[in-house]
């Protein structure tokens, strides 16, 4: 790699970002091509992923070295002390130049290899097939029909191939009603609500100006709301707040006027545009990530972020869709300015709510691809994927994210998946390690032949499943096409440390109780086994002669399952998370074993915890 | 007096109630001496509520027509209303439930009409005596004594009968180092840390004055605890302004002139009527569902309620600190030593010593660091966060410690044998109860109004083993090591146990934690299952190979 100066240095400090009597670390810092790694006396390993990394900076020289302090996507932050300035800015050259990638090829997904056949890569890209999921719904039927209108993405780069419109809408409708949307992207099925019939459809803002007006598009959505034969009005949402909308239509764009679409119900929902969101999560963690920090500056720097506003808001346009499907039995036609921001998150969320199926692993896993994935999130610029305009980067998956984190903590029996595989699939949307998320549109990711060159993220957690299940799921916690009530009061809604503080440490309880309950819950599955293979050995040994026979069943039956030795309740060898070689080879990104590695030695009760206290005895008053 | 004088109307039907995320019920509302009944009279008594006038924090009533409305303000934070019809009804009902819950004389309270209708085990009045703490403390350590100085409560009015002092200190000692101590506080031991030897001792503000007066006996009390060569530490519990200030009153703090041993730390920490202006926003805050989330994010922060708490943890774990980090001795006080003092020494024993952390452990630290130390319980709890009348002795102190408590828990949740449901129990309890345990300011005031004699004690209730499996972690499992939460602000949580407790359904939440507790025990069902059956086998085999030639 023409990249890399120097690929070892030795003496580096890693220096733990909130302790404030600069406990530090010593180990070995090595540069690979597509990974940082440092290596500590006790032999623990702390990876970074090059294309983790969102900035790098060299702090002033100081007297024990050149401080480098390294800030990653996942929200990990580290700060190392290298000896020599010389080492340093060599790395801190490389590492500027290897976590900007300028294209796609030289992402770390073309490289990565996890020695998987040609059969075995294509069955993978096929584990989740949205014709399948749109079956699943209920469409094709009566109302909704499959169009081929997009087939060579004539009509709108951004969409998929395959889209469900309402079968009274023809082509002529299509075409005209999207040259009256932004970026072609006319109203299309996103959900199907069969017990209700209602639809949730998604576009983009109408090129309304201020008086402009587009006989097809109002076809389109009357045709929208005569595919609900259960309901005769439909509600069109923009999860825009109104200034912004009004704003648009100086631009030409803007919103529908309820005079010319007829039975329509209008509504702003009011989530702010990327730029705002960006600029949130930057105050967030700004605060989050001050040292010796007070509860009143932690309590004002939460709200001046206004992130759980935000993520409040979100929500709250969820539950309005949900809500007007499920209990008025009405379409809803969703929209933002391009429709793949805030409408990806109204849609997916609104869906999630309405259906336990998204509460499910595979169906989360059908939900991001067909919303978020399928429907041209731009996940390459939000992501900052490719060195590119900052200005497009924004965290609105992970407000996504976050917002399904909320649902689990208030529904903690409703979703078969638990915290750590939100956190995984945030951890792989940066990690570019897995063809999934690449690119922003589905034509891109074909040009990119994505499914030949590299592989899928579904197939490899499906495979771990186990430690991304929650232990009290309940599947028959709300029957299906039950409507989850979320509870939206402000004090809901908490501070996500398990995410924006994933790798500190000192800030988690010691104990969890989750990893606790899943332990005993693979455990309990086990000593099932168990107890039946004791029981059919007893049975034969009461009902046998043949010593003969016996003799050898002895032999299979000892020794005992190690698992049996070990005490009921918790175990300190045990990790929490089972964390082994072929999981480390399979997840490749080792950052994310390390976060699991590091949080078995932290719960393990033998090991005194360190003391965060931000004072130290050293620094009493007197 | 009679109860009946105050009660005008002792009935009245077609009531309805309503309470917080339950459909209105239309009932009965009866009035007794102590309790407020309410019955819908359905056939399985379903909907049926019984408050204690004592739990009665506030009450409000309002009229539309000849519907009177009476808003009941609980001391446990809930809220409930009561529709009653006819305006003179109501009007009655509404002035008797205000005598009845402000009732000033304590021989009037509940504690001493109850009668309980379960058999007493073990008489909780007698389950927490010092002698017995004393007896332990001598198996690892000859160095202190118990004294009976205070035998007539002579010597200092809030301290118990026995206290824990060096050995080489008499009582004459004492006696005078009681003189130099405010409220006669002198110095005692609050905790032994076995693993090094160390101490924690606990007292009021030395009555140094102006004049920067000593006492000899003092000095020498204290020094007793340092082992040769060693320092010891002060926690003074107010800022050194306050301390300072203290002095024109007659107050102080030891002077390192005279306790040239001695390292003082000032670790502030709120008091009184501050930390019940907190306590008071915060419910408002909790109270109120239609702030949005920055008004809810700023009426939180401004209770300062969270910073409280963070202030008294760091407090604790730099006690705890010094006494297993530093292997220093440690007195603990503030000005009277009944209030912060108790709170750091109470949670730094959470922190270092694990028997602390178990039912049995936690009791008697609540026993001998609050009951014994002499925390008045009566004046603190007088009142909770709807009252109105704003007395300067009514503070949320020991609602402080327990939200610590549960604040290490959640941090430690395996380390702990007991649950969140016991730290509410006990917060209900020290409010308004129908045991005496928490009646009086002190023992002196417990003995002279006889509770033992007279009133049932909460732990001979809550030791009773129907109740004990309702307050046990299903995850605890013994942790022998010292704890350190962290006190990060991202660290810590509001207490929705107690305050979004009547805010929002909790069915879900409740659900959930039933089924982690449904694994743990099918967990042990079978685990037991596994070991007999296993034994059955070897059994098998064993005759098999006997059987064998």
């Amino acid at each position: 790699m023409e990249h890399i100066r120097t690929t070892k240095v030795e003496q580096v400090k890693l220096l733990d970002r909130f302790s404030t009597s600069n406990k530090s670390l010593t180990g070995t810092l090595y540069l690979t091509a597509t990974h940082l790694l440092f290596i500590d006396s006790s032999q623990r390993e702390t990876w970074i992923l090059h294309h983790h990394i969102a900035a790098v900076e060299k702090l002033p020289l100081t007297t024990s070295g050149c401080p480098l302090v390294i800030q990653c996507k996942n929200f990990r932050i580290v700060h190392f002390v290298v000896p020599r300035e010389r080492d340093c800015h060599d790395i801190y050259n490389s590492l500027l130049q290897l976590s900007r990638t300028a294209k796609y090829e030289e992402l770390y997904a073309f490289s990565y290899n996890p020695k998987q056949n040609e059969s075995e890569q294509v069955k993978g890209w096929q584990l989740i097939d949205l014709a399948e999921e749109y079956k699943r719904m209920g469409v094709p039927n009566d109302y909704w029909q499959l169009s081929d209108a997009n087939r060579d993405y004539k009509i709108c780069e951004t969409y998929p191939r395959e889209l469900y419109v309402p079968r009274t809408a023809s082509k002529p409708i299509i075409v005209g009603s999207s040259k009256f949307r932004s970026k072609g992207r006319f109203p299309v099925l996103s959900y199907y609500h069969k017990n209700k019939e209602a639809a949730i459809c998604r576009c983009s803002q109408p090129l309304s100006g201020f008086s402009a007006r587009c006989l097809e598009d109002e076809h389109m959505l009357q045709a929208i709301s005569k595919a609900n034969p259960s309901n005769r009005y439909m509600y069109v949402m923009d999860t825009r707040p109104k200034l912004n909308a009004m704003a648009n239509r100086a631009a030409g764009k803007g919103y529908e006027n309820e005079d010319n679409y007829s039975n329509i119900r209008f509504q702003f929902v009011g989530i702010e545009n990327i730029h705002v969101m960006r600029s949130s999560l930057q105050k967030l963690l700004e605060v989050s990530g001050t040292r010796g920090l007070s509860v009143n500056d932690f309590l004002s720097g939460l709200e001046n972020s206004g992130w759980l506003r935000h993520i409040k808001a979100v929500l709250d346009a969820a539950v309005f869709l949900a809500k007007a499907i499920a209990v008025e039995s009405a379409s809803v036609l969703v929209h933002c300015s391009d429709g793949w921001d805030r409408t990806s998150q109204v849609c997916s969320l609104g869906a999630l709510l309405l259906d336990s199926y998204y509460r499910t692993i595979k169906g989360f896993m059908v939900l991001i691809e067909k919303d978020w994935i399928s429907f041209g999130h731009k996940f390459s610029d939000r992501c900052c994927q490719l060195d590119g305009d900052p200005k497009e980067i924004s965290p609105v998956f992970t407000q996504f994210l976050e917002s399904v984190w909320n649902l689990t903590e208030q529904f903690p029996q409703a979703f078969e998946y638990n915290e750590a595989f939100l956190l995984q699939i945030h951890e792989h949307v940066h990690s570019c390690q897995f063809g999934n998320f690449l690119g922003n549109c589905q034509k891109e990711r074909e040009e990119l032949k994505l499914k030949e060159k590299t592989y899928s993220l579904w197939p490899f957690l499906l495979a771990d499943q186990k430690k991304y299940q929650n232990p009290l799921y309940n599947p028959d916690f709300s029957p299906e096409l039950t409507l989850l009530e979320p509870n939206t009061v402000s004090f809901n809604f908490k501070f996500w440390r398990n995410m924006y503080h994933q790798f500190d440490r000192s800030m988690h309880p010691r104990q969890s109780v989750f990893n606790l309950i899943m332990n005993t819950s693979e455990q309990n599955k086990q000593l099932e086994e168990d107890i039946k293979e004791l029981e059919t050995k007893i049975k034969r040994r009461n009902g046998q002669s043949d010593v003969v026979l016996e003799k050898e069943q002895e032999q299979t039956a000892h020794p005992a399952p190690v698992a049996l030795k070990s005490p009921p309740c918790f175990q300190k060898e045990q990790p929490p998370l089972p964390v082994n070689d072929a999981v480390r080879t399979i997840e490749g990104s080792n950052t994310a074993d390390n976060r699991y590695s590091e949080l078995v030695s932290e719960f393990s009760k033998a090991e005194p915890a360190v003391v965060s206290l931000e004072y130290g005895v050293a620094r009493m008053t007197c | 007096m009679e109860f009946a004088e105050l009660i005008k109307t002792p009935r009245a039907d077609n009531v309805v109630l309503h309470c917080p995320f339950h459909l209105p019920v239309e009932g009965t509302l009866c009035l007794t001496g102590h309790h407020l009944i309410f019955s819908s009279r359905r056939q399985d008594n379903a909907e049926e509520l019984w408050l204690l006038h004592s739990n009665i924090d506030s009450i409000e009533k309002r009229f539309v027509g000849s519907l009177g409305t009476i808003v009941i303000k609980c001391k446990d934070l809930r809220i409930i209303q009561l529709d009653i019809p006819g305006m003179e009804e109501c009007l009655n009902i509404a002035s008797s439930i205000e005598a009845l819950s402000t009732l000033d004389s304590v021989t009037l309270m509940y504690p001493f009409f109850y009668r309980p209708m379960f058999e007493v085990l073990q008489d909780g009045w007698s389950s927490f005596l010092l002698e017995q703490e004393f007896e332990l403390l001598s198996s690892v350590t000859n160095e202190w004594r118990l004294s009976c100085v205070n035998k007539e409560f002579s010597v200092c009015p809030s301290y118990p009968a026995v206290v824990i002092v060096p050995k080489c200190i008499d009582d004459d000692a004492l006696r005078k180092v009681a003189l130099f101590r405010h409220g006669g506080r002198f110095p005692v031991l609050s905790y032994y840390h076995k693993k090094n030897g160390m101490a924690m001792l606990r007292s009021s503000q030395p009555l140094t004055g102006t004049n920067g007066r000593r006492c000899k006996e003092d000095e020498k009390l204290i020094n007793a605890t340092l082992r040769s060569g060693r320092r010891g530490f002060v926690i003074d519990t107010r800022p050194l302004a306050v301390a300072q200030q203290a002095r024109a009153k007659g107050g102080g703090f030891e002077q390192e002139v005279h306790y040239p041993q001695w390292r003082r730390i000032h670790k502030y920490i709120e008091r009184f009527n501050i930390l019940q202006e907190s306590f008071i926003k915060l419910v408002e805050a909790c109270n109120d569902q239609s702030h949005n989330m920055d008004r809810w994010l700023s009426k939180l922060e401004a209770s300062n309620w969270l910073t409280h708490i963070k202030e008294l943890l760091t407090a604790a774990c730099l006690a705890a600190q010094c006494i297993d980090r530093e292997s220093a001795s440690v007195l603990v006080h503030g000005s009277e030593g009944t209030d912060s003092t108790l709170q750091v020494t109470s949670l730094a024993q959470i922190i270092l010593d694990p028997r602390c952390r178990t039912i049995h452990g936690f009791q008697a630290l609540i026993v001998r660091e609050w009951l014994q130390a002499g925390h008045p319980f009566q004046q603190r709890c007088a009142q909770s966060a709807y009252s109105n009348s704003k007395q300067k002795w009514e503070a949320p102190v020991f609602l402080l410690f327990l939200e610590c408590v549960w604040q290490i828990h959640r941090q430690f949740p395996c380390s702990f044998e007991f649950n969140e449901q016991f730290l509410i129990t006990l917060f209900e309890h020290a409010y308004a109860s129908q045991f005496g345990t928490f009646l009086g300011n002190n023992e002196n005031e417990r003995a002279k109004l006889k509770l033992p004699q007279k009133t049932m004690s909460l732990w001979s209730w809550v030791n009773r083993p129907e109740e004990l499996s309702r307050f046990q972690n299903p995850l605890y499992e013994a942790n022998s090591l010292v704890i350190w939460p962290s006190v990060a602000p991202q660290s810590l949580q509001l207490w929705e146990g107690v305050f979004l407790r009547w805010n929002r359904p909790s069915k879900f939440l409740e659900e959930a934690e039933a089924e982690r507790i449904k694994i743990i025990k099918y967990n042990k069902e079978l685990q037991a299952k596994v070991n007999v059956l296993r034994r059955q086998l070897a059994e098998l085999e064993a005759d098999g190979e006997v059987q064998e030639p």
